[in-house]
Order: C-alpha cells, then sequence, then structure tokens
C-alpha cells in the first residue's frame, strides 16, 4: 500500500503550452485553449495532472498575452486546486520555456539534487495516471525519461535532397510523446552548458541529455496519449470521448 | 475530468475508450491499486449470463470488489492518499426496512453500471472507507466477497432459533471458505461441517470442525441451520440435501447464484417448518463489521491469505485479458489485480 508514498517528494509536473495553434487553423486561439466537450483541451490536461498527488506544484507555462486567460480558465473550472497550480509565462522555445518552469522551481528556493520535474504538452489531455506513474518512477531511478510508442509507419530518412539515406530498423524506432521527465537540476546544468549550435538544433528536452550522454529511459506511452495539433485530431478526440458505455451511476 | 476506462464490450472482448467524468460536492476520486475479479464478472467475461442481459448490460466496465487510494476528496473529508475499500452498491431511496443492498433502486457496480477497471473511480465519499494501514493488500482486494458473508452470517444468526450448536456449510468453494471461517469467528462454540464435491479443495478448511463430501454423508447426519454456497447447476443438489439433512425448524441460508431456478421439495420444508431465506451483497455497517474483525482477530486476515492464487498486474487490455484467462483456470482462490492501468 505504500506505492505512491514511496515516490513522493519534490516532485513538480511542467504543463507546456507555448503553442500557437496555427497548425490548427485557428490563428486567433493557441489550440490548447480550443474547447473539446465543453472544455478548453488545457483545462482537461491540468486536471489529469491535479490527480497525482505527488506532485508539489503544477507550473503551467504560456505566452506572455495568455496568462492572465489562463489564469481565469484554472479559477474557473478548477478552483479546488489554486493552491496546487501556478501560471507562469514561457519562453521563446520549448526548452526556454522548460527552463523557466526550473527557474520557477529554484526561486521558490525548491530545487535541490532530488528534484524531478514532468514536462507534459497542454495539448495531449489523454495522458494518463499510469504515465505519468511511470515517468516520475522512472526519472527517479535513472535521471531522465522519455514516453514513447513503437512506430508503426517504416522511418525514413532523407539526405536534404528528396534522396532516402536510411531506412533504420523498425524494431529500434519509436513516436516521442510526452511527458518527459528528468532530474531538474541535471537537466539546468546540462542545458546550460551546451553552446549556441548545439541550443539550435534541440527539437526537445530529452534531445538535451542524449546530446550530453546522458542515459534517458524509455516509458511505455499510449496511442491514445495523442497530441492535438491538426482539425482532425480534435474530431477524432471527439470520437474518442463519444463511446459510449453503461457509465455513470 | 478524462477518465480511462475499460469495458467488457463483448465476449471476452475488452476496450479501453474516456469518458469526462464530473466532480459533485461529496466526490472522492480513487486510484486503484488491487482488484479481485468475482464469479459474476466471469459470468460476463465468458458470455454466460442470458444474451438479453449482455445486451442490455454491455459495454460495461467489470469488477466490483476493490481498494485503491483516494486522490481527490471535494469536500476534504476524506485525506488524500488514504487508503480505501470501495463500496459496489449506490443505495437506493430507504424506506426505514429494506437495507440498502436489497432496494431494487439501488445501483451495483459492474451490474447496473461501471465497475472498477477504470483509470480513476469516482465516488460518493460515503461509498469508501478507510483500511488498517497494517492490513495484507490482496486480501483487502476482496472485502467486499467477505462483507457478503458476513452479511448473511448476521443475518442467519438473527432468523434463526437460539440452537446453534451445530451448522452446516454446503460449497466448498471462495464462498463457502470464507462463510465457514466468518461462521466459527462470529458464532463460537457452533461446530461447523462443510459439505462439498471435491476433496482436495475441502482440504483448505482446516478451521471447520468436520469436512465431508456430499457423495458420502452418513445416513445418520444431522445440523441445526445451513448455508448453501454451491449456486450454478449444483445448487438444486445441494439444496435437496440441506432440506433432507436439516432438523425441524432449522433455517436455510441460500447464498449461490443460479441461472436456472432450482427445483424445492416444499413438502419436506413444511414438513420440517424450515425457514428460507436469501442473501445477496452486502452494505456499509457490513464492511464496517468485516474490517473490525480483521483488526480484532489477526488469524481471519491470515487464513483469506491463503485463497489468493494469482497476482497479475494489469496496464491495459491485454492484461485484464490475462487476469480474467488465468482466473477461469482456477477452481478456488481468488485472483488479485494489480491495477496499473
Amino acid at each position: 500500500m505504500k506505492k505512491q508514498e514511496a515516490i513522493m517528494g519534490n516532485v513538480y509536473a511542467l504543463v507546456l503550452a507555448g503553442g500557437s495553434g496555427q497548425r490548427m487553423g485557428n490563428i486567433e486561439k493557441p489550440k490548447q485553449f480550443i474547447s473539446l466537450c465543453g472544455k478548453p483541451v488545457i483545462i482537461h490536461t491540468v486536471e489529469k495532472f491535479c490527480m497525482y498527488t505527488g506532485f508539489e506544484k503544477i507550473i503551467v507555462l504560456v505566452p506572455g498575452q495568455w496568462l492572465q486567460h489562463t489564469c481565469s480558465l484554472l479559477k474557473k473550472y478548477i478552483p479546488w486546486h489554486e493552491n496546487r497550480v501556478e501560471v507562469a509565462e514561457g519562453g521563446d522555445t520549448r526548452n526556454e520555456t522548460l527552463m523557466n518552469g526550473i527557474r520557477y522551481i529554484k526561486e521558490a528556493d525548491r530545487l535541490d539534487s532530488s528534484t524531478v520535474i514532468v514536462t507534459h504538452d497542454a495539448v495531449r489531455p489523454f495522458v494518463t495516471m499510469r504515465i505519468i506513474e511511470d515517468n516520475v518512477a522512472a526519472a527517479r531511478e535513472y535521471g531522465a525519461c522519455d514516453t514513447v510508442i513503437p512506430a508503426t509507419d517504416t522511418i525514413v530518412t532523407g539526405d536534404g535532397n528528396n534522396n532516402a539515406r536510411d531506412i533504420p530498423d523498425r524494431r529500434y524506432m519509436y513516436q516521442g510523446q510526452t511527458p518527459q521527465s528528468f532530474n531538474a537540476l541535471m537537466l539546468w546544468e546540462l542545458y546550460h552548458s551546451l553552446n549556441a549550435d548545439e541550443k539550435q538544433v534541440l527539437t526537445d528536452a530529452a534531445k538535451i541529455c542524449t546530446m550530453k550522454g546522458q542515459a534517458v529511459r524509455l516509458v511505455q506511452g499510449e496511442v491514445s496519449n495523442m497530441k492535438l495539433t491538426y482539425p482532425y485530431d480534435l474530431e477524432v478526440a471527439k470520437a474518442m470521448l463519444g463511446m459510449g458505455g453503461n457509465g455513470s451511476a | 475530468m478524462l477518465n480511462k476506462v475499460y469495458r467488457l464490450a463483448g465476449i471476452k472482448r475488452f476496450e479501453a475508450c474516456f469518458q469526462d467524468n464530473e466532480i459533485y460536492s461529496d466526490t472522492v476520486v480513487v486510484r486503484p491499486d488491487f482488484l479481485s475479479i468475482c464469479k459474476a464478472d466471469q459470468r460476463y467475461y465468458q458470455g454466460k449470463r442470458p444474451a438479453e442481459t449482455m445486451r442490455s448490460k454491455l459495454p460495461m466496465a467489470l469488477v466490483h470488489e476493490g481498494i485503491g487510494h483516494v486522490v481527490y476528496s471535494a469536500s476534504g473529508k476524506v485525506k488524500e492518499g488514504q487508503h480505501v475499500v470501495m463500496m459496489p452498491n449506490i443505495p437506493g431511496k430507504n424506506d426505514g426496512i429494506t437495507a440498502e443492498n436489497y432496494r431494487t433502486d439501488s445501483l451495483f457496480r459492474s451490474s447496473s453500471f461501471d465497475g472498477y477497471t477504470q483509470e480513476l473511480v469516482y465516488m460518493p465519499e460515503e461509498r469508501v472507507m478507510a483500511l488498517p494501514e497494517t492490513l495484507d493488500s490482496y486480501v483487502a482486494s476482496f472485502t467486499e466477497l467477505v462483507s457478503v458473508s458476513f452479511h448473511a452470517v448476521k443475518r442467519l444468526a438473527g432468523f434463526s432459533h437460539q440452537r446453534k450448536g451445530h451448522i452446516a456449510v454446503w460449497g466448498d468453494g471462495n464462498l463457502g471458505y470464507i462463510t465457514t471461517l466468518l461462521i466459527k469467528k462470529m458464532l463460537p462454540g457452533t461446530y461447523v461441517t462443510v459439505c462439498g464435491a471435491s476433496e482436495e479443495k475441502l482440504d483448505r478448511f482446516t478451521f471447520a470442525d468436520q469436512v465431508l463430501l456430499t457423495d458420502s454423508i452418513p445416513g445418520g447426519f444431522k445440523t441445526d441451520h445451513a448455508v448453501e454456497c454451491v449456486g450454478g447447476n449444483y445448487a438444486e443438489d445441494a439444496i435437496g440435501q440441506i432440506i433432507q439433512y436439516i432438523c425441524p425448524e432449522g433455517t436455510v441460508a441460500l447464498m449461490g447464484v443460479s441461472e436456472f431456478p432450482p427445483k424445492i421439495n416444499t413438502r419436506m420444508v413444511l414438513e420440517k417448518g424450515l425457514r428460507i431465506f436469501g442473501s445477496s451483497r452486502s452494505g456499509r455497517e457490513d464492511f464496517e463489521g468485516v474490517l473490525k474483525i480483521y483488526q480484532e482477530d489477526c488469524s481471519i486476515p491470515a487464513y483469506l491469505g491463503s485463497l489468493v492464487n494469482n497476482v497479475i498486474e494489469a496496464s491495459g487490455v491485454a492484461d485484464i485479458t490475462d487476469a480474467f484467462e488465468e482466473d477461469a483456470k482456477t477452481r478456488i482462490g481468488k485472483t488479485v489485480i494489480r491495477w496499473r492501468a
């Protein structure tokens, strides 16, 4: 019965909501604020993180101009978790946003060698408790982890001139999801040891680790933990929620 | 909040889906830790319920025996992290007479609505009960089943006449095992005989005073009262033997579930002036009674621990299916699911 106690402690969630939503075809409103079954996507995501009692705080990182809007949404939809959810401004890039999250923890004087951060895309509302639990456990044990699912399509790498360069063995190919979770201090130090060129090629946070030789443990994701990027994804998400059953009492 | 629910969609076919759960002023949200499979769940899984029942109930999440920890309490009355047993009955309107588990407007998980194979279970706070921290999680997972036996033994004690020197239990499965154990505890001094069809299964009843094979019950055998824990196709034979061997004015508790109505020798029931009552499911006070017994007498959970056959970790549809397949192979004992989904 001690499962969750054993992995509780100084653990923070960073919900990354920095996207502009242009691929969703809605340039007026970033995709994390689009409504899914009556609630903004970001609210669905934060609600799930609120159900993991091991988080000391859930820090939602948003573009500056959406900060007040996000605060209002959280107050409206999740007032009961007002004390656990904080809103902070993101950065210019995904990793700068992430560093702003760690800076927030640092300024609260809560960053130490055991601090774990679970970073997650605000536009993946179907994340499950199991994925969150596995992330916290893996980050504690291995220092870094990335949530993935096995690649179903064959991956082809190109040479930049419309020629195939390689077709890697699919058994070792995965599609990256989030959360990505880290020992916060380690990630902070690794990131600040990168030079400008290295920072230029970063596509996600796990890459900070792999570039510097830090092992990243793979955590099993789920196909349903999809990212709502295109209008089509939103339709799939609505369909997933419309699958009826002999539901609630 | 988006919640992943694993429902039985057809015979031996589970599906995962999401639903958006609402939180009310008395909601507690429980993350299940350990679940236990009941025979009733197996009947759904294997399609042994009538086709019309299957059609009307599915898709539905199975399992109504389980424990977990509270991750959110809307009123704040239940502490976050508290380990709790979940009670599957949602009581209907109280008429002052009918117990919560017999009210026609009561609802029951994995029968009237979704059971516990969910990422998070949303419950009224009155439907969870704190568990003693020292209690073994595997045993705690099937507290609901033990509460069903507790309920029946309590009623037997109340309905039957005062001579309780000898009680016989028909049935050598899980229900017979638990009921016999509780009779020994709740009615101390009563001599308890277990009548069963399998010598191997009867060997487990080390706490009973006597075990008998149903095909070789001695002619002069007598019992003051009796409990039927057989159900299914053999319930009729068991009830027939009970009526044959029970003393006049004895009381009979029927606990086994049968899909087909058994024939009963009413002439002999009348002649002996028997009282026959049914007992099904349980209520909050039965759960309280069981947890009190667990704390008073550590031998009870220790005996129950020997019923745990399999512990299977489940983090998705394939694992849940494996757990049900493994459970179907066992003749006695409980399959516990370490819930990770």
